[in-house]
Parts: structure tokens; sequence; C-alpha cells
């Protein structure tokens, strides 16, 4: 087989799952126990101040 | 004293380079740039040598205000003024190009025939306008959201203003025919460098102010921003490797040929949409959207798993430009798999982006600039689902090559990245020069329905357009010719590109009447107007509530 | 340090965020990309295939300057209405001294990776100096000052030596006699030398009906003119080379 070939079979086979599975731990991840109050503490952030230095 | 004397110098050794370069130049359109180059750094001599600062005079016809304040938004304002002047330039571009493809006689050859000023247009409306738009709202967001000022002031103006330089070159640079010829990629060679430099310096401001935060988060626009200035970066420079014919002339010859060149760009090209023109502004999405809803993002989470969902899969999704063509097969089949699951995230960040709305719908009716949001995450919605569709091979086979891709382009730029820009304007020009609202909301109001009005005859003229010149190249006849000669085909759009520049037409209108909404406020005017909502007077219902019992 | 602290970290790390997300978009350009640069290995050399001359070159580097793409395809799909109306299929090696490559991605004109031989000179000439004269329909631009554009300015040796450096395999005669051969081949009173040797099928002629001159003219119709005919599509290494290209 060319290097070619061999590339290509890796890329469409270990290449996309390897992807794959980092993918899905990175999306799981805010998913964890534990981490709801986290998530809310991020997305109230941009209210804490009164004064945004306008 | 020494400050002055060493910026002297540096200007001095500009302008004698230049000057250089002008005298060995190989072509004319190098030794134009060089000229250009040169007349700035002589004038930056001059200026600085008298103590002269030509700023503080702008400044003051831009009312920008001086006092110092918790921060540093100088270049946030400036961009905004960019922004706006070169929407204008590239719609201008559009509408002109839309007029020319209806009417060729209004090409005017050399320099302003369509295919020079096509990608004028191209690079105005997505570098020039978008660009500062992002690099104005990236400034201002991780301010706030890091609760810091911007790091490194001074690279932050080299900034805005090398970005300046970069799109005066390139832009003068098409209508003297200095191009790659590489789509979204068309400035030569040091045209690219210079970018480079300049993106750079922007990533390292971006990145020491996070450094520098007193937040312990870094809230998820930033995410989004981050990965828009690294992608970009590292597209930007191997799309465009290249060994420059001579170092004193403008042209070029790409490192990669054929097959390998097309994959590239495409992968550039493709991911020049995905990075530039969604991660970016969806960053402006996930911070101005839930600041002017005063709620927070519907769902964090959700923003997380579309970060990434996006970045993994945009990266991929390049090769749907190439199907059926000479590229391999196995490389358009990932293409269009990874298209088709982009479908997924985007719609997952649209929902979450209309969902903030929740329990604040009222605002849709009574605030013109939520209003504008909603229907940009709508047409990001529509765009978003059209793409996948047009990425599958059977579809494609129509679409390509036809004017569906125009339609598709522009229902995304026009709809998504131009409405959200506007918003995010229409809600920082009264923060940034301390106004206490814009000075008339009832013109957002027309510039909203100008647009979107503008938006679908645009879409709906490119639609019929293209699915029309796709069946009219593959009919056959009952004996089994072909029933149409090219240029049938090219007669027959001539109504739909009629009503393409009139749906353009509509919108560049749209954006004078903010140029004028914007520079009054900025003047400091307030529109005296009715407001958006009233609730007209009900005599019947205008009485006191009488007690059943006093009857 | 358990799991979760670590990805707190992550989260709160501006370089760890950026290293990721630079990860996650570098591999798949390169797991989809890469691949592509052993291509050529696979790719036989197709019968006919040659670089370009130093004429057709810098009529090439005409069309890209003018932006001809915007409107122009040079890729045509194996469905049976394009083969019929532009000629064979695109080959992929049709492409492989293309720098940058003219695919396309728009046809407001017909597609051109076949149009060599199909007009006459004086047709292009005139049809690039008035588009309407000739296709009254037609939405193109005028190009009448190529015409005017005496083709001096250049410098074809060092055109061709860029071209090389990028992998076109010029020979060093080929180098040496640039200019010669760029002037050779569009005035029927030049010696071409050895030029048609060099460059197997390369058309001698006047091309702009003004052989007094070489202008812009000459080598953008020499470049539009030579467009798909160097390969014979139904030779034996061509339709090897065919049967790789799998799925289309």
């Amino acid at each position: 087989m060319s290097v070619y070939e061999t590339m290509r079979h890796f890329a469409d086979s270990w290449g996309l799952l390897a992807m794959f599975i980092i993918f899905v731990v990175l999306c799981a991840w805010p998913f964890r126990p534990g981490a709801r109050k986290r998530n809310h503490d991020a997305a109230t952030l941009i209210f804490k101040d009164d004064n945004d230095g306008e | 004293m020494e400050a002055v004397l060493g910026r002297v110098g540096l200007w001095f050794l500009i302008f004698f380079l230049a000057i250089a370069a002008i005298a060995g130049a190989k072509d004319s359109a190098f030794a134009a740039h060089a000229t250009i180059i040169a007349m700035l750094a002589f004038i930056l001599l001059v200026v600085t040598a008298g103590r002269f600062d030509p700023l503080a005079k702008v400044q003051g016809i831009f009312r920008i205000p001086t006092d110092t304040t918790r921060y540093d938004d100088d270049p946030v304002r400036w961009g905004v003024i960019a922004t706006m002047f070169w929407g204008m330039v590239g719609m201008l571009a559009g509408v002109f190009i839309a007029i020319q493809l209806a009417f060729p006689v209004l090409n005017v050859e050399p320099y302003l025939n369509f295919g020079r000023v096509r990608p004028l247009h191209t690079s105005a409306v997505i570098f020039a306008f978008g660009g500062n738009a992002l690099i104005a709202t990236s400034f201002y967001v991780v301010q706030r959201t890091c609760r810091a000022r911007l790091a490194l002031p001074n690279v932050a103006r080299f900034v805005f203003w090398g970005y300046q330089l970069f799109i005066v070159l390139a832009a003068s640079g098409y209508l003297m025919g200095t191009t790659q010829s590489r789509e979204y990629a068309e400035p030569e060679w040091y045209v690219d460098l210079w970018l480079t430099i300049v993106w750079v310096a922007y990533g390292a401001v971006f990145i020491a102010t996070i450094l520098k935060r007193k937040e312990p988060h870094i809230y998820v626009a930033n995410w989004f921003y981050l990965a828009f200035i690294i992608t970009v970066a590292m597209l930007h420079i191997v799309n465009n490797l290249a060994i420059p014919v001579s170092f004193l002339g403008s042209k070029s010859y790409s490192a990669f040929a054929g097959v390998q060149d097309a994959l590239t760009q495409w992968w550039y090209g493709h991911n020049a949409v995905g990075f530039f023109l969604t991660a970016g502004f969806l960053a402006m999405m996930y911070y101005f959207v839930p600041k002017q809803a005063e709620r927070p993002v519907y769902s964090y989470r959700l923003s997380i798993i579309h970060f990434w969902s996006l970045i993994f899969l945009y990266i991929w999704a390049g090769p749907h430009h190439l199907h059926y063509t000479a590229l391999p097969d196995w490389a358009q089949t990932l293409g269009m798999v990874f298209s088709i699951m982009l479908w997924m995230p985007s719609w997952g960040g649209m929902i979450n982006g209309l969902m903030t709305l929740n329990g604040a719908w009222d605002k849709v009716r009574t605030d013109p600039i939520i209003r504008m949001m909603v229907m940009a995450l709508a047409f990001y919605g529509m765009s978003t689902f059209e793409g996948p569709v047009l990425s599958i091979k059977a579809v494609n086979s129509l679409s390509h090559y036809t004017d569906w891709t125009i339609g598709h382009v522009h229902s995304g730029a026009l709809g998504w990245n131009g409405l959200i820009t506007f918003a995010c304007v229409y809600y920082l020009v009264p923060r940034l020069w301390r106004r206490e609202r814009m000075y008339s909301l009832r013109m957002i109001n027309w510039h909203f329905w100008l647009a979107t009005i503008g938006i679908v005859f645009y879409a709906a003229s490119m639609w019929v357009a293209g699915i029309t010149q796709g069946l009219m190249w593959r009919e056959y006849g009952a004996d089994g010719y072909l029933v149409n000669s090219f240029v049938d085909t090219v007669a027959a759009l001539h109504p739909m590109y009629l009503m393409r520049a009139f749906g353009g037409g509509l919108y560049l209108l749209g954006g004078a009447i903010m140029t004028y909404n914007v520079w009054m406020t900025i003047a400091g005017r307030l529109r005296e107007e009715a407001p958006m909502t009233q609730t007209p007077h009900d005599p019947e219902a205008d009485r006191p509530a009488v007690p059943a019992l006093a009857q | 340090m358990n799991l979760t602290t670590q990805h707190k970290k992550i989260e709160r790390n501006v370089t760890l965020l950026s290293v990721g997300a630079f990860v996650a978009v570098a591999i798949g350009g390169i797991v989809e990309i890469a691949p592509l640069f052993w291509i050529e290995n696979t790719i036989e050399q197709v019968d006919g295939m040659r670089p370009y001359t130093p004429l057709e070159q810098a009529g090439r580097d005409i069309y890209v300057r003018e932006g001809c793409y915007s409107c122009h395809s040079q890729m045509i799909r194996p469905f049976r209405d394009e083969v019929e109306r532009y000629g064979h299929y695109s080959l992929a090696a049709e492409s492989m001294y293309d720098h940058p490559f003219q695919w396309g991605s728009k046809r407001t004109g017909p597609d051109l990776a076949r149009v060599g031989g199909r007009y006459s000179d004086e047709w292009h000439v005139q049809h690039l100096i008035n588009p309407q004269s000739v296709v009254p329909e037609s939405v193109m631009p005028s190009y009448s000052f190529l015409s005017d554009t005496q083709l001096a300015a250049v410098d074809p040796a060092a055109d061709l030596t860029a071209l090389r450096r990028v992998g076109v395999p010029y020979t060093d005669a080929d180098i040496e006699n640039a200019a010669a051969d760029l002037f050779a081949q569009a005035d029927p009173n030049a010696s071409p030398g050895n030029l048609a040797e060099r460059y197997p099928k390369a058309q001698i002629r006047d091309f702009d009906g003004d052989p007094a001159r070489v202008t812009e003219m000459d080598a953008l119709v020499a470049y539009l003119q030579m467009l798909g005919t160097l390969v014979d599509v139904n030779s034996v290494t061509a339709q090897e080379e065919l049967a790789q290209e799998t799925g289309r």
C-alpha cells in the first residue's frame, strides 16, 4: 500500500474515531455532577457590574 | 524628547525603505503600494517632528470622550467608526457589481471591471466590515468579561491602524490587478505578511487581557473569540504559502498546485466562513444578546457543547465546495458527512440564543435592537440549514456553479452577520459615547425592515435564478440534444439580477439610515419622536372599577 | 489531583484552552489534507501534460490578474450535460502545473477547461474586445485594453524560476530561453528554435491579429487556445488514471 492510501485509511478510520472520542468527552464535561454552580456563575458574570465603564 | 526622536527615526526609516521600494519596484502595483506607505510614513514623520497630534483633532470631530475610565475603549470607538465606514463601502461595491451583471455596459475597463471589483466587495464586507466589528467587539467584551483594562494598549492601537492599512493595500491592489485569485484570500504575499504581523499582535492583546483578568471564569464569548483568532491565523498562514517572483514585485505563485491547492484553498475558504463569520460573530451573540435582553444565556452548558462541536466539525467541511471535481471521492464524502452533522450544533446555538429571550419575548415588540438580534438568529438558523442541504452531493450537482450558492451566502452574510453587527453597533454607540440612547429608535426600526425586505428580495431572486439556470443547463429535448445554449441561460436570469440589485439597494439604504443615526448619536442629538409602542387610550376601560355590591 | 479539578484548570487557563482549540482544528485539517500531498505518487504522469510555455503562463497570469475565476470555472464535472456541453470531464493531472488552481466556483459564464481550439483566434480577440458584438446577451465586461498593452513589462525567466521553486519541472534550457520563447511563440517572423520540442503541442502563431507586436491579448488568447488540448483523454494512461479516480 502506498503512503497515500495508508494515510487515507487512517484518516477515515482511527483518526475519525479518536476525534469523536475527544469530542464526546469535551461535550459531556459541563454535565458532570457539581458543574451546575460553576455554569451558573459563568453565565451570570456579565451582569455582576452595575457600571460597565460607560 | 528621546522618545520623539526615536519615533521620527522610525518613520524616517520606513519612509526611506518605501522610497527604495518604489525605485526598485518590478511592477506598477507594487510601486503604488510602496507610495502609499511612503506617504503615510512622511505624514507621520512631519506630524511627529512637529509634535502635532492630528488624532486629537479627529477625536474632536468624532466627539470621542477623553476622560479616563475603568476600561480602555478608544480602539473600540475607532473600530465602530471603521465598521460603519467599510460596511458602506463594501455594500456600495456589492450593489454596483450586482447592477453590472444586469447591465454590463457599466464595466469601466480595466479598473472597474467585474472581475476586479468583485474581490473588493467580498473583502470589504467580510474582512473590513466584519473584521473591524470583530476586533472592536472583542476588545469591548474581553475587558468587561475579564474586569480588566486592555493589556498592551499601544499594541491594540497598532492592531487597529495596521488592520486598516491591510484593508487599504488589499482593496487598492485588487483594482490594480494585484491578486492571487484564490477566493477570499486574494491579497498578494506582502499584504499577507503584513496581516500576519497584525494578527499575531491582535492575538497577543487578546490573550494578555485574558491573562490579567480579575474574574475566575473565562466567559464563553471569549472562547469563541479565541478559537476565531487562533484558527484564522492557522488558515491564513497555510493557505497563503507562496513564492514571490521578486521581493520588489507584487506577483507570487502559490506553493501548491491543482488538487492540493484546491483542497487547501477550500479548507481555508470554508473555515473563513466557519471561524471568521460564524465563531467570531457567535462570540458577539453570546455577549450582546444576553446583555440587551438583560438575562443570562439560556443554557451555559449548551453553549459549551456548541463551541466544541462547531470547531470540531467545521474544519472538516471544506471539500463540499469541490463535489464531483477531481478531488478524491473519500474527501468529498467526508466533507459532505461533516457538513450535514454541522446542522445540529448550529441549530443548538440558534436555539440557545433565541431561548435567552424566554420570559422577555415582549421585547421583540418594544425593542428594535432585540428584534434585529432575533432576526439575525433566525437567518443564522435558516442558512445553517440550507448549507447542509447544499452540501448533499445530489443537491450540489444542481446548485453548484449557480446563483443558489450566492443566495445562500447572502442570506447568511446579510441576515446573520449584517444584522447581528448592526444590533451590536446600536448597543455600543450610546454606551461608548455616553449618550442616553440612540438618536432615533424609530430609525432602527426602519433599518430593520429595509434590511429584512432587502434580504428577502435578494435570497428569493437568487434561489429562483440558481434553480432556473441549473435546470436549464441540464435540459434535454425529445431529440436527445441539449435544449439551451449557455447564453440562453444567462439571458433568462436578467429579471432575477434586477430583483437582486433592488434587494441589495434596499439593504444599502438601511445602512445609510444607520450611518445617519449613528452620526447624530455621536453628535449628541436626540430625535424627538413618539415612542415605539403605545397602548391606545380606551375610554371604555378608563373608569374606576366599580365594586359589584355598590349597584 | 482528580479529574474535576483538572478540568477546572482547563476552563480557567487560557493557554490550555487555546492549545485545546488549536489541536481540535489542526487535527481536522491535517487528517483531511495531508494525505493529498502524497497523491502525486499515485497519479501517473499522463501523456501530454507539460508545463506552460512562457507565453501561455503570461496569459494565465493575466487570467489570474483579471479575476476571471469570479465567473468562469475550469472543472468539468462527470455529468452527461456537462460532458456534452464542454467536453470530457476534467482529470486531476490536467491541473497539476496550475499555481494557483483556477477551478472556480461560479459559472456566470461557461466553463473554460477545454475551450482551447473551439473558437478561432479572431473570435477570441473580437469577443474580448467587445463581448456583446459576438454574443449579444453576454454580461461579460470588455477587455479591449489587452490589445493596447504591450507584453514588455514581464520578466518570463523570473516567473519560470519562481514556478520551478514551487515544483514545476522547467529545465535550465526553458528558463534560459524564456524571454526568447515568449516572443517567438507569438511572432511569426521570429525563429522559434526548439520551442516546439521542449513544449510539445505548443501553438506558434500570431494570436491577436497584429503581428507587429506581442500584446497581452496575444498571451491571453494563447492561454485560452491551449486549455484542455494537452491530454488525449482517450489514451491508455489517461484512462488508467481515471480508473483510479474513484467515485466520480
